[in-house]
């Protein structure tokens, strides 16, 4: 019963909080009694926090809801404090500006915002990403059989892959030019490596008994290719592909800082800083994180269907 | 005498009765320090529709000889027919069914799409494919559970699987490497039984790697008794026991003399060491 009051009470309270945060006129927390309600408020997040987590820990009837509760109500949460503190101290714009004010930026500037995915995203990052994946898993291939190949080829690759992009990104502008292609040749080099070594790795993972059965059926290289090999090595190419899906689009970011023409979301981030315009910096970091994440969950959904047999899903399953 | 000569030649180089033929077979691994002598001088003819089994004390080369028999592992000099071909040419023809210790399904497959994968491999019909299937798991009692994935099946019946696997290319020589090693005794008595039925029910020729004693009485038609440093054939028993054989034969006095033979030729060997 004394839960259920304290849950109630920190509800109103956020809610409460929530409400204010627009209502009250800028610098409020100048005033110590709002100051209070800050502190308050933040006791309400905290607490309402762990009772949504003892019932999602506790599988009761409403876990599987509350496992989508958790998260939306503790990303509310946070932006509500955000949106609070910005307000209620006058933060300057410079330093930190408000969530509406990042969502007003956001949608007033679609078009601009949508020329820059387009020219970062989906020209750069999806052909280097394609590319580099592509080049690192035939090259695998091309170098599992031979233990010669991979002495050579690994060291240099872990050379390779301590490169910063920092470093060639300028490189790669002068040898591709200013357009997207130099940052496509940025996102190869980032992704291959991580995309070899894996490959590599999940191809050597094969079962010697596996190995043995399909040399008992007479099978042939692409059979046992096709049948064994790739099956097998499939969890550790979508970890090298969910990898690179963060990396490509870092790498497509950064390479634009050397050199752009004036679109694209790394051109738009360095530009926007220069005018002091954060809320645009922002709204671009948003559209980059909100790209990143939707890559990155589309992958992990397309690896629990494809490797569904794997230990470590098929327990989640059951 | 020239009536005979064509018949002669037309033979194959081993007599048509015989399956497998090794002659002064051995087998040396480089190792580090000192080569091992896996397999020394082994001479053994297995005729076919016998139940041979080999055993002896782990490192005595009996699963190093089935595999050289299957094309695993290369002979390091002497000579060995499987079928009248060579072990390659035995295994490029499909000639026998191989049976590891352990299941080796694929996760990823069902029981139905595993036991396929030999035929997808050697490209037989469609249809043809789903009768033999049907056929053997019906055999090994696992046809209400061909759509399930290994890994949602007991050791036991992922074992039985692979045997239907072995089954469904239809060999002539089925090879097991201690199968049943594995598994608890309750389930290894009943898979024992089964094999017998479907070794009974097929007529193939079955070798069987084993290190159980009982186990070796209890399903062969020959016992061949190995042992280590260097891997080589102590003793071959030819078993005096009916070849319908129930698990009630093992409170027999014959089943309890050929075990203490087994036994005997097992530890007459081990004085020499």
């Amino acid at each position: 019963m004394n839960t259920r009051i304290l849950t109630l009470a920190a509800l109103v309270c956020v809610c409460l909080q929530s409400v204010l945060v627009f209502q009250l006129p800028i610098g409020f927390y100048q005033q110590r009694f709002w100051l209070l309600l800050l502190a308050l408020a933040v006791m309400a997040c905290v607490y309402l926090m762990q009772r949504l987590a003892n019932i999602t820990s506790s599988r009761s009837a409403g876990a599987k809801f509350s496992q989508l509760l958790v998260p939306a109500l503790f990303g509310f949460m946070v932006l509500m404090l955000w949106e609070a503190i910005v307000r209620g101290f006058n933060v300057p714009l410079v330093l930190m500006p408000a969530p509406s004010r990042i969502m007003s930026t956001l949608l007033n500037n679609l078009p601009t915002l949508w020329a820059d995915f387009q020219q970062t995203y989906l020209k750069a990052v999806i052909a280097g990403y394609l590319m580099g994946c592509g080049l690192g898993f035939v090259t695998a291939k091309w170098v599992v059989r031979s233990p010669f190949l991979q002495k050579g080829l690994l060291p240099l690759g872990n050379f390779m892959a301590s490169i910063p992009i920092i470093g060639i990104a300028p490189i790669m502008v002068m040898w591709f030019g200013f357009d997207w292609q130099s940052k496509a040749a940025v996102v190869v080099i980032m992704t291959f490596f991580p995309m070899l070594i894996n490959t590599l790795a999940g191809l050597k993972s094969v079962d010697p008994l596996h190995a043995d059965l399909m040399h008992t059926y007479a099978a042939g290289k692409s059979q046992i290719f096709f049948k064994s090999q790739l099956p097998q090595a499939m969890p550790f190419i979508f970890n090298a592909l969910k990898l690179n899906s963060t990396l490509a689009l870092i790498g497509a970011i950064v390479a634009e800082f050397f050199g752009t023409p004036i679109v694209g979301m790394g051109f738009r981030i360095s530009a926007e800083v220069g005018r002091m315009n954060m809320d645009m910096v922002w709204a671009t970091i948003f559209v980059a994180a909100l790209a990143g994440s939707l890559s990155y969950g589309a992958l992990a959904l397309l690896e629990r269907w494809v490797t569904f047999w794997h230990p470590s899903i098929r327990d989640k399953r059951s | 005498m020239n009536a005979l000569h064509p018949d002669v030649m037309n033979r194959p180089t081993t007599s048509g009765r015989s399956m497998v033929e090794v002659n002064n077979l051995s087998l040396i691994f480089e190792a580090n320090d000192a080569p091992v002598h896996a397999l020394s001088e082994i001479n053994l003819t297995i005729h076919k529709g016998d139940f041979v089994s080999f055993i002896g004390p782990s490192g005595c080369g009996k699963t190093t000889l089935l595999r050289v028999i299957a094309d695993l592992e290369q002979a390091t000099s002497g000579e060995i027919k499987v079928g009248g071909t060579s072990p390659n040419d035995a295994r490029l023809n499909r000639m026998y069914g191989y049976v590891f210790q352990a299941p080796a399904l694929f996760p990823w497959r069902t029981i139905r799409s595993n036991c396929a994968l030999p035929m997808e491999i050697s490209a037989q019909s469609k249809t043809h494919q789903h009768a033999q299937i049907d056929k053997y798991l019906q055999m090994v009692g696992l046809q209400d559970f061909h759509n399930k994935f290994p890994w949602q099946l007991s050791g036991g019946m992922q074992q039985r699987a692979s045997i239907a696997r072995a089954l469904c290319l239809e060999p002539e020589l089925l090879l097991m490497d201690e199968p049943f090693g594995a598994l608890d005794e309750i389930t290894r008595d009943h898979l024992n039984i089964e094999l017998l039925k479907i070794w009974e029910a097929t007529g193939k020729t079955l070798v069987f790697v084993t290190h159980s004693i009982p186990e070796a009485v209890l399903l062969s038609t020959h016992i061949v008794v190995m042992s280590p440093r260097p891997g080589r054939i102590v003793k071959v028993i030819e078993s005096p026991l009916p070849r319908h054989k129930t698990l009630a034969l093992r409170d027999t006095d014959a089943f309890h003399a050929l075990a203490s033979e087994i036994r005997q030729a097992l530890a007459e060997d081990h004085q020499l060491d």
